[in-house]
């Protein structure tokens, strides 16, 4: 027979404790987004009506709708997915199917990983630099989308890369076997068994983007404007640019708006990634490998 | 016989040719993430390059001088000094925050919690990364600000301690997410041998696992350290945004990426101030660069052991 000595005791004793700091410490971390969620609900659910949504700001933007904003980050996020997820997942299919364990593969690594630490800011200045500037395109809804498009392309590369590499290498050898040149290799077998996880990958880079602000700060998205986009050559208002200026620029803001305002952004934001969770989970649940 | 007529098959096909430009299209798309990083540098650069090298910038004076005073009529003088001492403070009393308690939530997910528990704390982890930096910079001012005046009895809320805070939370989830990885990466033949050995859950945890992810750990906290020192929105809105060296967590600062954010479209294109912002841009460029290199480094190291 077994029996507990005061060490096993004290042992199991501390294990306890360390268990429930480590819990407690975890719910900590995650108890802010509960209240910040409970707190905007609550202040800014009675801001939210169709009219809210569907009208222009008015007033000097302290009452009114949102309208030209929602709109103008719809603009932004389609023309920055048409820019970076063709790119992002060529880049993907090179790294994952391609590229050969190198220098030149090691620096590629590098600079997606450099790319995602640079600040928005920084990416901001680029955008002015490169787009606003020198390829003359003005500050428009084509720079600033380009912008976030730069931004945001190393979340496309890294998913995409991912579901791309879950695919197992039998699956390719029997392709292969079979006479078929690598890409095609790539475009029946690779792609489409991979196509959800880069999907999850691409929902996640929406709400990513349209939840930045510094970058289109001065590349195409204006403070206010009367009128919709109707091409990408316009400026654009844009959801998170409009929390910002009503919270910190207008004065007399009414003390709900912005708080509606920060609700349709987060709301936006949280179901993009929550459809991206849970096509993440479908998918693993039903994974035949 | 007709087999003296067949020739040796020419592999060059329709097919063959796609294949080649695909090879070719697939490595531009992959190449451009280089381009892209020596792109961003060099039109920051092209921008600022005219301040850099022109009279008004006084190496000294930036890195020495908590003066910026860009707009003055006179003497515009551009010590970045309080900028910088402002964006380290507030990225290190963030890190303060996230440091423990990103890597207790990733000991705990990584190795106590199981099954749904698990995934559920782990996409809520995630949730808190999707929280955009603009809305937690109006939580600084609508929430936390009227919070810290009515708790610690001062005049204004928006200062270190609100964006301290608000950072924290913010680089937390990226430092969760790859602590966990980092431990995940542990074998779990190490846990299996100490656990052999008697060792309770925490002893392996605390005495093998972490050890052994440590160098993962480092990398963790630099990326965390990255984005903390690069968030611009939300230091913008709730560090009050005044120029000061500051003397306690309640004092308010001002970072570089704020000020970058806040003057640059005030100011003409090509101007003395507009190029020195970019030079704060370069700053902020080069530093970056530079954690993100290290902890590169650090993932290195973890991949040979």
């Amino acid at each position: 027979m077994f029996e507990a000595t005061e060490r096993t005791l004290r042992d199991a004793q501390r294990e306890r404790w360390v268990k429930a700091g480590l819990l407690v410490m975890t719910i900590l971390l995650i108890l802010p987004v509960a209240i910040i969620l409970t707190v905007l609900v609550m202040r800014g659910a009675p801001m939210l009506s169709i009219e809210f949504l569907f009208e222009e700001p008015t007033n000097g933007m302290t009452a009114g709708g949102i309208f030209p904003a929602l709109i103008g980050t719809i603009w932004l996020v389609i023309v920055a997915l048409l820019a970076s997820v063709p790119v992002g997942v060529a880049a993907a299919i090179y790294l994952s199917e391609y590229a050969p364990d190198n220098k030149l593969t090691r620096l590629i690594n590098l600079a997606i990983i450099n790319l995602a630490g640079v600040p928005s800011i920084v990416h901001a200045l680029f955008g002015v630099g490169a787009f606003v500037i020198f390829a003359g395109f003005g500050t428009s809804i084509l720079a600033a989308s380009l912008t976030l498009a730069v931004m945001t392309l190393p979340v496309v590369i890294v998913s995409t890369r991912e579901s791309l590499q879950a695919v197992p290498q039998a699956f390719r050898a029997a392709c292969w076997n079979m006479g078929a040149t690598r890409w095609q290799t790539i475009r029946r077998v690779v792609l489409p068994n991979a196509v959800s996880g880069i999907l999850t990958g691409v929902i996640l880079e929406v709400s990513r983007t349209a939840g930045e602000t510094a970058p289109i700060m001065f590349t195409g998205a204006a403070f206010f404007l009367p009128f919709l986009p109707e091409s990408v050559f316009d400026q654009t208002m844009a959801l998170s640019l409009h929390l910002f200026v009503i919270s910190t620029q207008v004065p007399n803001v009414p003390e709900g708006l912005p708080y509606g305002v920060a609700l349709v952004l987060v709301g936006m934001v949280l179901t993009m990634n929550a459809i991206s969770v849970a096509l993440r989970t479908k998918l693993r649940g039903r994974r035949k490998w | 016989m007709e087999v003296s007529k067949v020739k040796l098959a020419d592999r060059r096909t329709a097919n063959w040719w796609i294949d080649k430009a695909v090879a070719v299209l697939v490595f531009v798309g992959g190449f451009s993430a280089v381009v892209l990083i020596l792109g961003i540098f060099l039109f920051i650069t092209r921008e600022g390059v005219g301040f850099l090298v022109g009279d008004e910038f006084d190496l000294v004076e930036f890195f020495g001088s908590p003066k910026w005073r860009p707009t003055s009529d006179n003497n515009p003088t551009y010590g970045a000094l309080a900028l910088i001492v402002g964006t380290a403070s507030v990225t290190g009393l963030a890190m303060l925050v996230a440091v423990p308690f990103s890597l207790g939530a990733a000991i705990y997910i990584s190795e106590f919690a199981t099954g749904r528990t698990k995934e559920l704390l782990k996409v809520l982890v995630e949730l808190l990364a999707a929280i955009p930096s603009v809305v937690w910079g109006f939580i600084g001012l609508s929430i936390m600000n009227p919070l810290i005046i009515e708790l610690f009895d001062v005049p204004i809320g928006l200062n270190v301690l609100n964006s301290g805070v608000i950072l924290g939370l913010m680089a937390a989830p990226i430092m969760t997410t790859l602590a966990e990885d980092a431990l995940k990466a542990v074998p779990d033949s190490y846990r299996e041998a100490a656990e052999a050995m008697g060792a309770t859950r925490w002893q392996v945890s605390f005495r093998v696992a972490l050890p052994a992810a440590r160098h993962g750990l480092v990398a963790a906290i630099l990326l965390g350290v990255g984005r903390g020192f690069g968030e611009t929105m939300a230091v913008l809105m709730a560090s009050g945004h005044s120029i000061n060296l500051p003397s306690s967590p309640f004092d308010s600062v001002r970072a570089l990426t704020a000020t970058i954010a806040a003057e640059l479209g005030e100011t003409a294109v090509g101007s003395d101030h507009y190029q020195a912002l970019f030079t704060l841009g370069i700053l902020l460029f080069v530093v970056t660069f530079a954690i993100n290199l290290a902890a590169d480094v650090f993932v290195r190291r973890s991949d040979r052991a």
